[in-house]
């Protein structure tokens, strides 16, 4: 075993004690922070599909993330009002089941990222960051003029949604679901980037592949994963708003992926945990605690390029 | 005499005003090493550019195989048998020299879409890998991390992922760049071997490995050739003197 594996056990076995303690403890608050923790971990890293493995940098995947919250949204403000979605062609009713709105959740994000990622690959480096920016505020102002689904309020919904077989609205069951879907994610990730699909993703066209083509298939898996977590962010709070599709989340989920260290399986992990940790017990301190992120993420930049992991496991080491 | 594996029919290329390529012809036969010389700033670029799908030509046509290419992407070149090596290094520095290689199978299966199954698992393209590896040399140095090698084991590799692929031609953009003189000398005799798999279009400064491999030689000065022959008479025309080799040694 070396120490990145290690490192990122010791991560692992963390999200199983700290929220076991706190249902001994009886500590709710903590097991919800734990949540937000994996959730934002989640979206991350999907990011990091796109900026780890692809090397795509995204500035737009609050898109992702906004289009997850607004499908868990408008589907449960639909059943919460018993009203229809839509009359015609045919009857499409809201839905209190989380599965049905994971799916509509992560299809409605494949074809954004489709669509984005068709016009904004044609570009790189800065001009990537600024299309990709521009397609997230696209979505944001659209959102706030979307008076139907509350504008720049946002909605409210009153009880979380169903999961067959769980009682969500118990903090513990609802972040254990969440933990899984983020342990099934990083599976996909591992098998992803040893598989041949990730090593082409380093490709040039010297060997006779696509470049186009697998970096958009790699956007729209980050941008379908990163929708998947709007959907379970969404959920946490039982709020939606515009700020899910803001460009100060966007560099938000950029942030996680760089101080958890980019590329590296667990950076998103890494980063999600002292992000919520440094929120939660600076943001306590002071209110001008992003003052101190940022200066944590300017040594993490200059002084250690592996972010976190990188800082804590050494240089990657990726092979057998 | 047989039929070209490649050749260009009159490309040009202009960049503004500059005449990069004018009605360019070459071609490169079976079994050959054909090397393109001429000074900085001749057009030997761009006719790599243009040969290899970096670049589309204003006029004229390329071939491979006498099917015409000029309108097929660098990728799918490199599928239909153009084997290309890169001025600057086009390897994964981060991943160890099988990765690489396998790499270069993939290309050649053109299947990527595997999202589950290691890659290094894979038999067919692990066994395309080292049997490439094994040609050029390298297969003790398979679990090395590409940047831990030598400039010229590099090189080697970079032969190796356009082995993979099969090629029919090769076009080599300055193999010997940053080899000291030993590296030069194993590379030209490496080049030498290589030429009976499939002809080699050279573009090198080095003028002793160019004397020493090249078949025939064009001089490319201001986007024309203003020579092409063999290596004798390529040295004693009063022209290419001139133009490119200065005085007589």
């Amino acid at each position: 075993m070396n120490r990145e594996t290690l490192f990122n056990a010791a991560l692992l076995l963390g999200l199983i004690a700290v929220p076991a303690w706190a249902v001994i403890a009886d500590e709710p608050f903590t097991i919800t922070l734990a949540t937000r923790a994996v959730i934002l971990a989640l979206a991350a890293a999907g990011l990091n599909i796109a900026l780890g493995i692809g090397g795509l940098v995204s500035l737009g995947h609050a898109v992702f993330f906004g289009i997850g919250g607004y499908a868990m949204g408008i589907l449960a403000y639909h059943a919460q009002s018993y009203s229809s979605l839509m009359d015609w062609p045919l009857v499409i009713e809201g839905t209190k089941s989380m599965p049905v709105i994971w799916i509509v959740a992560m299809i409605v994000s494949a074809l954004a990222a489709l669509v984005i990622g068709v016009l904004s690959l044609r570009t790189t480096g800065a001009y990537f960051i600024m299309i990709t920016l521009a397609f997230g505020q696209m979505f944001y102002y659209f959102a706030i003029s979307w008076s139907a689904y509350g504008g720049e309020d946002g909605m409210s919904i009153y009880v979380r949604n169903d999961f067959p077989g769980l009682n969500t609205l118990v903090p513990i069951q609802f972040y254990g679901l969440c933990l899984v879907v983020l342990l099934l994610v990083l599976l996909l990730s591992a098998r992803l980037r040893r598989a041949p699909f990730g090593l082409a993703l380093d490709s040039a066209q010297a060997v006779g592949l696509d470049p186009m083509r697998l970096k958009l298939v790699a956007f729209v898996i980050s941008g379908v994963i990163t929708g998947l977590a709007g959907a379970l962010y969404a959920d946490l709070n039982r709020f939606v708003s515009p700020t899910m599709f803001s460009w100060q989340l966007s560099g938000e989920l950029m942030v996680l992926v760089i101080l958890g260290g980019v590329g590296r399986l667990f950076g998103p992990v890494a980063g999600a945990v002292a992000f919520v940790a440094l929120e939660h017990f600076l943001g306590g301190l002071t209110e001008f605690w992003h003052i101190f992120l940022g200066l944590i993420l300017l040594a993490v930049v200059m002084f250690a390029r592996g972010g976190l992991t990188g800082l804590i496991a050494g240089r990657e080491l990726r092979h057998d | 005499m047989t039929d070209p594996v490649l050749a260009t029919h009159g490309i040009s290329k202009s960049f503004g005003a500059l005449k990069a390529s004018s009605d360019i012809s070459i071609t490169l036969r079976p079994g050959e090493i054909h090397a393109i010389i001429g000074p900085n700033g001749a057009g030997k670029s761009t006719l790599i550019g243009q040969i290899c799908g970096a670049l589309t030509p204003d006029a004229g046509r390329v071939e491979l195989m006498g099917r015409d290419v000029t309108a097929l992407t660098p990728a799918q070149r490199a599928r239909a048998g153009l084997g290309r090596t890169f001025q600057i290094s086009a390897l994964a520095m981060e991943d160890t020299v099988l990765e690489n290689a396998i790499l270069g199978a993939l290309g050649a299966s053109a299947r990527p879409w595997r999202f589950w199954a290691s890659a290094l698992g894979d038999k067919s393209l692990r066994q395309r890998a080292e049997a490439a590896l094994e040609r050029v040399g390298l297969a003790d140095a398979r679990a090395k991390r590409c940047a831990d090698l030598s400039h010229g084991e590099r090189r080697q590799l970079e032969v190796a992922l356009a082995l993979t692929l099969s090629p029919r031609a090769f076009v080599m953009d300055e193999p010997m760049a940053g080899l000291g003189a030993a590296g030069s000398k194993e590379m030209t005799g490496f080049l030498d071997g290589l030429r009976q798999q499939a002809p080699i279009l050279l573009v090198e400064h080095d003028m002793d490995a160019v004397f020493a491999l090249a078949d025939r030689i064009s001089v490319l000065v201001y986007g024309t050739v203003i020579a092409s022959g063999s290596v004798a008479e390529i040295r004693s025309d009063p022209e290419v003197r001139a133009a490119y080799l200065g005085d007589p040694a």
